[in-house]
């Protein structure tokens, strides 16, 4: 009989879950599929992967895309819709994941022991040149940044991309639900980014010099694109194949930052029980979040020019409602507010004779 | 403008409690209430404006 060989322990990268990305695979799309005309900073479509902006804006679409390397199902794409050949020098775009602290101990970072981490994705774009990815800590005072790039040597073909970023002995992450470091793609960034020479090694942060430089301008031709899926950032300084997790377990991991419960819907998760037997009004609804979220978060019912409850198949109401009582796992009461968003008197189903319903979001993203 | 518009900020006493620990406010126009938790990115986004002078809270009513 064939002996198994058995890893040591130390090789830490072997053993049970290893990566740390949420969505890697851009499988989970809660917000929506499609955004056309982004120029604000925020998660837009695919969960978990933020666009922020240095400077001016760059409008762009995004989408959750069908065109894949073999055994993936979905890729992020990014259009630049808007041509910026000459970017400002404090410009940039960066598409990032942030994370807690908590989950991050493991690379040691800030003792002697620290690890490396290897980060491996599968990108395609219709330019070709140099890219960089960063790994920002942000809770060293000044912030404490390491980069690497990759080329991208032919246009519109899915290649694989591997960067190890070493192991940093100053600066422990927090160990908490804060945020505490972002993994950024760059795709574009302006001269007080791209100056100096490119930060393979930690170091700290200083106003941007270091982290870009050799960075392709995606936004300097009009309509060009990038995709990317297959993220993977493991400790260790080999890139292992992605781990591919199955469609519920990573909803539910993007559950703890935003929970969508038919937002936009008057048939959503938010429900009120029934009657107060003794006024004959529902006096509370409770809506327990699938997962305790990172933190408190914000609530939204309903959207748009409606803002209305459904009283259950029988008319809606414009009452503005907001959520009240909100923790970490559950809100426990909807209360009408006015438009400019004083509250009144009145619970959310105080003047309805009937069971009502709505659609809600929460969001505890970092 | 990058970053979320913040309007109708106004402080609100939840059910049952005496002190306020949310607002009521519009996210880039779309109604919301925020927790007063400093782990919300939102709450932290409005403390920065409020503390930059870029932004008010109302009391409660």
């Amino acid at each position: 009989m064939a002996l198994s060989k058995i890893l040591p322990a130390s090789q830490d990268q072997y053993v049970g879950a290893r990566n740390i990305i949420i969505n890697g695979n851009v499988a989970c799309s809660q917000r929506a599929t499609s955004a056309t005309s982004i120029t604000s900073n925020g998660y837009h479509t695919v969960d978990r992967w933020n666009v922020n902006f240095d400077g001016s804006a760059l409008s762009h679409k995004q989408e959750q895309s069908t065109d894949t390397p073999n055994g993936f199902g979905y890729s992020l794409k990014i259009t630049a819709t808007t041509q910026d050949a000459s970017l400002d020098a404090n410009q940039n775009y960066q598409l990032d994941q942030r994370f807690e602290g908590q989950n991050l101990q493991q690379l040691k970072k800030g003792t002697s022991d620290a690890q490396s981490v290897t980060l491996s994705f599968w990108v395609k774009s219709s330019l070709t040149g140099i890219f960089i990815c960063a790994f920002n800590d942000l809770d060293t005072s000044g912030q404490r940044t390491v980069s690497g790039s990759y080329t991208i040597n032919l246009a519109n073909t899915w290649e694989y991309k591997t960067i190890t970023f070493p192991p940093d002995t100053t600066g422990a992450f927090n160990n908490d639900n804060g945020l505490s470091a972002r993994l950024i793609f760059c795709l574009a960034a302006g001269s007080n980014f791209t100056t100096g020479t490119l930060a393979t090694t930690w170091e700290a942060s200083s106003g941007g010099v270091n982290t870009y430089v050799g960075q392709t301008n995606l936004f300097a031709t009009l309509n060009a694109t990038w995709q990317i899926t297959g993220i993977q950032l493991e400790i260790g300084e080999v890139a292992t194949p992605f781990e591919h997790r199955s469609f519920g377990e990573e909803q539910q991991l993007c559950f703890r930052y935003y929970y969508d419960s038919r937002f936009g819907s008057n048939d959503g998760g938010a429900y009120s029980p029934g009657r107060d037997a003794q006024y004959g009004h529902v006096r509370a609804c409770i809506a327990q979040f699938p997962v305790k979220m990172r933190a408190t978060p914000t609530v939204s019912i309903q959207s748009g020019n409606a803002n209305s409850m459904d009283r259950f198949g029988r008319g809606q109401e414009q009452c503005f409602p907001k959520a009240d009582n909100i923790h970490s796992d559950q809100f426990q009461n909807i209360v009408k507010f006015t438009d400019s968003g004083q509250s009144t008197t009145t619970n959310w189903t105080d003047n309805g004779l009937y069971i009502n319903r709505a659609g809600y979001k929460a969001d505890a993203e970092l | 403008m990058n970053e979320n518009t913040y309007t109708d900020v106004v402080r609100h006493i939840p059910t049952g409690e005496t002190v306020a620990n949310n607002v009521s406010c519009k996210i880039n126009g779309e109604p919301a209430c925020v927790p007063m938790d400093n782990g919300n990115r939102h709450w932290a986004e409005i403390m920065r404006q409020v503390e930059a002078g870029e932004l008010t809270i109302e009391e409660a009513d």
